[in-house]
């Protein structure tokens, strides 16, 4: 049985960031939202309010770098760049400002909605010139961010879990590396954030069916180390899936196709994801399966890869983790 | 350091340096120059505590942008000086006012003449819309109304740090149609961030015509109140009152001086183009000409020689 972890990032961000005076701690108005009450009521003097006012927070972000801090913003992810895009852009992108974008509630993480979803926002900070991007796919991860983010020399988008996380790993994350969670050389599968999860459900039922996997998990996004992915892909016999908390389009599945395209590579590709679609409000388990991000929809995509049925059932699977909407974790049902 | 020339010569010598110049490449910034060199002249000469430049006279050419291999880079500020804690530092919102800025950097001794020669020529650091390696630069500003609140976020930096130097910011009155403005000022309020000051170039002019026709915004002075602020008006051709107002008691508020100024001050003929000004461009030599020997003649010089 997995480890459930109760808000990992509270504790992680408190421990990495109490009493250095360099790092700061901003919040627009979603402070318990995104875990940084406890730190807010303990350290005030490192806590700064900025309200519901994303532009200015992501100047004024730009303007602490100036004078040599290192912030941490915290909010839902979508606030982070859809509407201050060109605050994101000139005031923290192309200087390099050493601004860390904790942006909460990835993809379909959220029944907020379309409004709540951030859905393509890797898509966007990988064509964003000095940005790196990691991504968190348990409560390890999750503990290990603030250090991971905070040990580049310039902005960086995180994809951050909240609430009740599982843990998958006992490593934290080391930037630029790829986890090879199992090893295999029929089908190459790659993974990131809460999808790493769903294809370790697969994976046992894949054993099973004679099938092996080799599983990667990416939790650093950009900078890339293609060298790396290309010695996985020649190593597996029928080709690469990639499954994604985000739009197939500029994700994990994109940065898989151009290393392949680049490379020459003459192996099949199936890219799940959101396939050119908005997601809905609705739990997590529910927009999984509904928009197939989930195990079944790895199956299914490994069996299109393969040309054949496996006849793998939801019962093989093994057992999914079912979060309550309204679980206590959360500050609201956001 | 302290020009020995009085802020009106600075002001003068600026019109007449961008006038030179606009003339040269047949238009320019020219009304920027009208109603904001007494602005920029009072904040270089006199207002601003800056260091001695940290760069060369002669603008090196453009070094690339930021990126993790380019190793040059560095942006334009070292022309005001050196970041040290005493010092204050200058955030130019509206980047479009480029040029006027670089005239005024010659006029108070940080850059060369030979700087402005370069203006807009491809490979330059010297560009049309400022650029944060461009000279007197910072951070871009080239999209209005992100300058304010970038100056807050260095002002409360530097609070934090124990510096007492201040944070100006040299603004233009179109910023205020952007929201991210209020926002900039309401934090500071909120913060009680009171070292950030502001002089806004109030010309009521912006890219399309006039403000009133293009986006009316009511009584800006009362706006900022509202939003926490310490406002000053003023005549913004009028040194004197400059200083009276930078003297104006503002703790733990920003305080912003809405600069009130003609877009055609000091060239007349400029009315002409009203309501027309961001950008004057002559439509022919006639006109040019004629340009030439007003302007002149307003800025008490020969006409330009710009045949050769």
């Amino acid at each position: 049985m997995v480890e459930m972890v109760f808000r990992p990032y509270a504790g992680a961000f408190e421990k990495f960031a109490a009493g250095n005076p360099d790092i700061l701690c901003l919040s627009a108005d979603l402070t318990s939202s995104c875990e940084i009450d406890g730190f807010r009521d303990r350290y005030p003097d490192q806590f700064l309010s900025l309200g519901m006012a994303e532009q200015n927070m992501m100047s004024f972000a730009g303007g602490l770098g100036l004078a040599g801090f290192r912030p941490f913003i915290h909010t839902f992810g979508v606030f982070m760049y859809r509407r201050p895009y060109d605050q994101l852009m000139t005031s923290v992108a192309y200087p390099r400002r050493r601004v860390r974008l904790m942006g909460f509630l990835p993809g379909i993480t959220t029944p907020g909605g379309m409004t709540h979803q951030s859905i393509e926002d890797i898509g966007i900070m990988r064509s964003i010139p000095n940005m790196t991007i990691l991504e968190t796919g348990d409560a390890t991860e999750v503990e290990s961010i603030c250090e991971a983010a905070d040990s580049i020399d310039g902005p960086v988008w995180s994809r951050v879990l909240r609430g009740s996380v599982p843990r998958l790993f006992d490593t934290p994350i080391k930037v630029g590396e790829i986890r090879e969670l199992s090893e295999g050389d029929d089908v190459l599968v790659a993974t990131s954030g809460i999808c790493t999860e769903e294809a370790m459900r697969a994976r046992a039922a894949f054993a099973k069916a004679g099938i092996s996997i080799r599983h990667l998990h990416l939790h650093t996004i950009k900078p890339f180390d293609s060298r790396a992915l290309l010695d996985h892909i020649g190593s597996v016999k029928h080709g690469v899936v990639t499954l994604e908390n985000h739009v197939t389009e500029g994700g994990v599945g994109s940065l898989v196709a151009e290393t392949m395209a680049d490379a020459g590579v003459g192996k099949r590709l199936i890219r799940l994801g959101l396939k050119d679609t908005y997601a809905h409000g609705g739990s997590r388990p529910y927009l999984m399966k509904h928009y197939g991000l989930d195990a079944s929809a790895l199956v299914r995509g490994i069996e299109d890869l393969m040309g054949q049925d496996f006849n793998i059932t939801e019962d093989d699977l093994a057992a999914a983790r079912f979060d309550d909407v309204h679980s206590l974790v959360k500050a609201e049902a956001l | 350091m302290r020009n020995e020339k009085s802020t009106e010569e600075v002001a003068l010598g600026i019109r007449r340096r961008v006038f030179e110049h606009a003339m040269h490449n047949n238009g320019g910034y020219l009304s920027q120059a009208c109603s904001a060199a007494e602005q920029l002249a009072w904040l270089y000469n006199e207002e601003l505590k800056l260091g001695e430049p940290t760069l060369p006279m002669i603008p090196k050419p453009f070094r690339g942008v930021p990126s993790s291999s380019n190793l040059e880079y560095h942006t334009g500020a070292g022309y005001n000086g050196p970041f040290e804690p005493q010092f204050d530092r200058l955030i130019i919102a509206p980047a479009h006012y480029a040029l006027v800025a670089y005239a005024t950097l010659i006029e108070v001794g940080r850059m060369a003449p030979e700087g402005l020669e370069m203006f807009n020529k491809d490979g330059s650091s010297v560009e049309m819309i400022g650029a944060e390696h461009s000279p007197g630069m910072e951070v871009h500003n080239g999209t209005l109304g992100i300058g304010l609140s970038t100056a807050s976020g260095l002002a409360y930096g530097r609070r934090l740090r124990g510096e007492h130097g201040r944070t100006w910011v040299f603004m233009s009155d179109g910023e205020v149609q952007e929201g991210q403005t209020w926002e900039a000022v309401q934090a500071c309020a909120h913060h009680g961030i009171d070292n950030v000051m502001a002089i806004m170039d109030v010309n009521n002019q912006q890219c399309d015509g006039a403000m009133s026709s293009v986006m009316d915004v009511g009584d800006i002075r009362a706006k900022f109140i509202n939003f926490g602020a310490t406002c000053m008006e003023i005549d913004g051709h009028d040194i004197g009152a400059m200083r009276e107002a930078a003297k104006e008691p503002h703790e733990g508020r920003p305080l912003i001086i809405l600069a009130r100024t003609s877009p055609f001050n000091t060239m007349s003929i400029l009315k002409e183009r009203f309501p027309k000004l961001h950008y004057v461009r002559f439509t022919d030599e006639k006109e040019r000409a004629r340009f030439n020997t007003s302007i002149a003649a307003d800025l008490g010089i020969d006409p330009v020689d710009y045949a050769h």
